[in-house]
């Protein structure tokens, strides 16, 4: 033991000393590899947070719901040109559907909003008026009253607005209740404002009655998604099945032909992590380039050193050392790089993490996204790294192993 | 043209003593393109314990070809070299440095130390590839400069030394691994004659207290007159060898 511990120290004393004598070398080297374990680990980290929060709020609209949409529509409904589309008729359809407690349905697109004769292209959002209804669909956006009221039934032309209206930013001037904004050029009054969601679409929509959106927008009795709950007691997993059955019925469809969806708020959740993994993995993808050009650094750095060292190393092996000796203090001289940097790409990578973290706190709410700190992450990307310096240190350390003591010791 | 050196005289005047280094009819040819060249033609020597010799021979008589294979830092092209009966072409790189390491201190006209270590870490460097322990090593390097008069520069980088200083940390550091014999190659070369009189005064001492071998290599013919023996070389060949011990 005591044996290998000894080579080990002295494995890296004497690397250490060199990389100390050329600093502003050596740091440069470790700049390239700085950035790429910074860009992996922050996006690693903000990808989980962001992973996390969407999932956690998804699942937080519970787990006696299921939402219907046409197919593969549950992500952009409402902004589909496709001919599939989602009717009142299956409301109807599936609020006659035993063991279904409440169904709502809403639809959504970008609207032009006009208020302070400044435009903006935000969301506009059809809800119902109906109170039970009104409430579900709330529920499912996270709506909560900040002032006024919520739209209620016999309500026209009126408006709820987001979180983002409140602030006078968005049109340099406060919208408060009673304030009227166009709507596609249409006028509506102001009757309510929400509390921030957490959701940057939803804080910056318009609510409006679902009766005078499916008239402004042509979508005569067309709806994007419908939410249901069920009653206490009823099996999710049943209750999809019943459901499909009657939709399938009602739209003359059989069975395994179904154009429409049913999910509950997990599947949404998983369907929503897919595609930030994909997202997630590209850009990682793109940080690890940057430090596969970290190690090519590295691996011209060592080529340098190799170069100017050349006496040193016809020294070393006069004095004794074997080509293996050498091969092993320039392959621990590379990982070196590798792991002076790792930490360096950690540290500055949770800085930015950090950072967004701040910034998305700011912008959203605290309690949005918070950053998971994974131990095996940090630590794995610090050994990564190491690695990443050893393998770029391969072919300078055998050119220094083979060297000619002879040739070298003449070397100037 | 073979010529056999047994220093028969030097080995009855002092014991019956086995040869450390044995040369056996060795040629070293380079190839320059289509052109071979003969630097070494036949040498047939030995090296004894114990002994003081000198390699004496003007440039491109072959002498740093033969510095070279004295070393081991290099093998013959034909011919035999024998390390204490072991035969260096039958050995690898890396044994062969192994061997170096153990056997043989180099000290070196450009002194050739580390820049970037003290002289105290430059001393202790040939003892790390022979993975003595850290704690020996320092001990061991502290005595050795010490011995050459520098234990008040042990934690000087070579830039904060003298030439003569630095000389004499390379003859420190050539002890390192207590090895039979000391090569050193020009050794006084690049210093003034006071430091290079220092430097010779300290291998004859080795010699004689520490009954190391002394291989030296020069041109110098003012040094070799502390040389028991001296080996002198042109074209590649031994043209005389003289015994100085008579004379002593």
């Amino acid at each position: 033991m005591g044996y290998y511990k000894q080579m080990i120290t002295d494995y890296f004393m004497l690397p250490w000393k060199e990389m100390q004598r050329r600093k502003l070398r050596s740091l440069l080297t470790l700049f390239g590899i700085v950035v790429g374990i910074a860009a992996v680990i922050a996006l690693i980290m903000i990808g989980q947070g962001l992973q996390q929060a969407i999932m956690g709020q998804i699942a937080a609209m519970g787990s006696d719901k299921l939402i219907i949409s046409a197919k593969g529509n549950a992500l952009n409904a409402g902004l589909s040109i496709d001919a599939i589309k989602i009717t009142d008729k299956d409301l109807t359809t599936i609020k006659r559907v035993l063991g279904v407690k409440e169904a709502a349905g809403f639809i959504y697109s970008t609207a032009k909003i006009e208020f302070n004769d400044k435009a903006r292209y935000n969301f506009v959002y059809g809800f119902p008026t109906r109170a039970e209804e009104n409430a579900l669909i709330n529920g499912g956006q996270n709506y909560k009253l900040l002032t006024g009221r919520n739209l209620e039934k016999g309500d026209k032309y009126k408006a709820v607005v987001g979180n983002e209206y409140i602030n006078p930013d968005l049109f340099e001037k406060e919208v408060v209740v009673g304030n009227k904004m166009m709507i596609q050029g249409k006028e509506f009054k102001t009757v309510g404002t929400w509390q921030k969601t957490g959701s940057p679409p939803d804080d910056s929509a318009v609510i409006i009655p679902l009766d005078t959106y499916q008239e402004l927008f042509k979508k005569d009795n067309e709806l994007g998604l419908i939410i249901l709950q069920i009653n206490q007691g009823e099996d999710l997993k049943l209750m999809e099945e019943r459901i499909s059955k009657e939709l399938r019925k009602q739209r003359s469809l059989d069975e395994g032909k179904e154009d429409f969806s049913i999910q509950s708020p997990e599947q949404l959740a998983a369907a929503f992590g897919t595609i930030l993994t994909v997202v997630q993995v590209v850009l990682i993808g793109i940080a690890a380039i940057s430090l596969f050009v970290g190690g090519i650094g590295i691996m011209n750095t060592m080529f340098t050193a190799v170069l100017q060292r050349t006496k040193e190393i016809g020294l070393f092996k006069a004095v004794g050392a074997t080509n293996e000796q050498i091969l092993g203090l320039f392959l621990i001289e590379s990982g070196l790089y590798g792991i002076i940097g790792g930490i360096g790409g950690v540290v500055v990578g949770l800085g930015v993490a950090k950072i967004a973290e701040g910034v998305i706190g700011y912008f959203i709410g605290p309690a949005f996204f918070v950053l998971q700190l994974n131990w095996w992450l940090l630590l794995g990307a610090i050994f990564f790294s190491f690695i990443v310096g050893c393998v770029s240190g391969i072919a300078p350390a055998r050119r220094a192993s083979k060297l000619n003591p002879i040739e070298s010791l003449r070397y100037e | 043209m073979n010529t056999m050196i047994t220093p028969e005289k030097t080995r009855r005047t002092t014991k019956m003593l086995n040869p450390l280094l044995q040369f056996k009819d060795v040629w070293k040819t380079y190839y320059l393109g289509a052109q071979t060249l003969d630097v070494l033609k036949g040498i047939t020597l030995e090296i004894y314990e114990e002994e003081f010799v000198a390699v004496l021979g003007p440039s491109g008589s072959g002498k740093s070809t033969m510095m070279n294979l004295l070393g081991l830092l290099d093998v013959p092209s034909k011919g035999f070299i024998f390390v204490e009966s072991q035969d260096v072409r039958k050995m690898t790189e890396s044994q062969l440095a192994q061997l170096r390491g153990k056997k043989i201190g180099f000290v070196f006209q450009q002194f050739n130390l580390i820049s970037a270590l003290t002289a105290l870490e430059n001393v202790m460097l040939p003892m790390m590839f022979q993975n003595v322990a850290e704690s020996e090593r320092r001990q061991r390097a502290q005595e050795l400069l010490t011995k050459v008069g520098l234990a008040d520069r042990m934690h000087h980088k070579p830039t904060e030394l003298s030439g003569g200083q630095q000389q004499r940390v390379a003859i420190a550091r050539s002890l390192a691994n207590n090895p039979e014999i000391i090569l050193a190659d020009e050794p006084t070369g690049n210093l003034d004659s006071a430091s290079g009189k220092q430097i010779m005064d300290l291998l004859i001492e080795l010699h004689e207290k520490e009954k190391k071998t002394i291989i030296l290599v020069t041109h110098d013919n003012s040094l070799v007159k502390h040389a028991k023996r001296i080996i002198r070389l042109r074209d590649g060949q031994v043209v005389k060898m003289k015994d100085n011990s008579k004379s002593l």
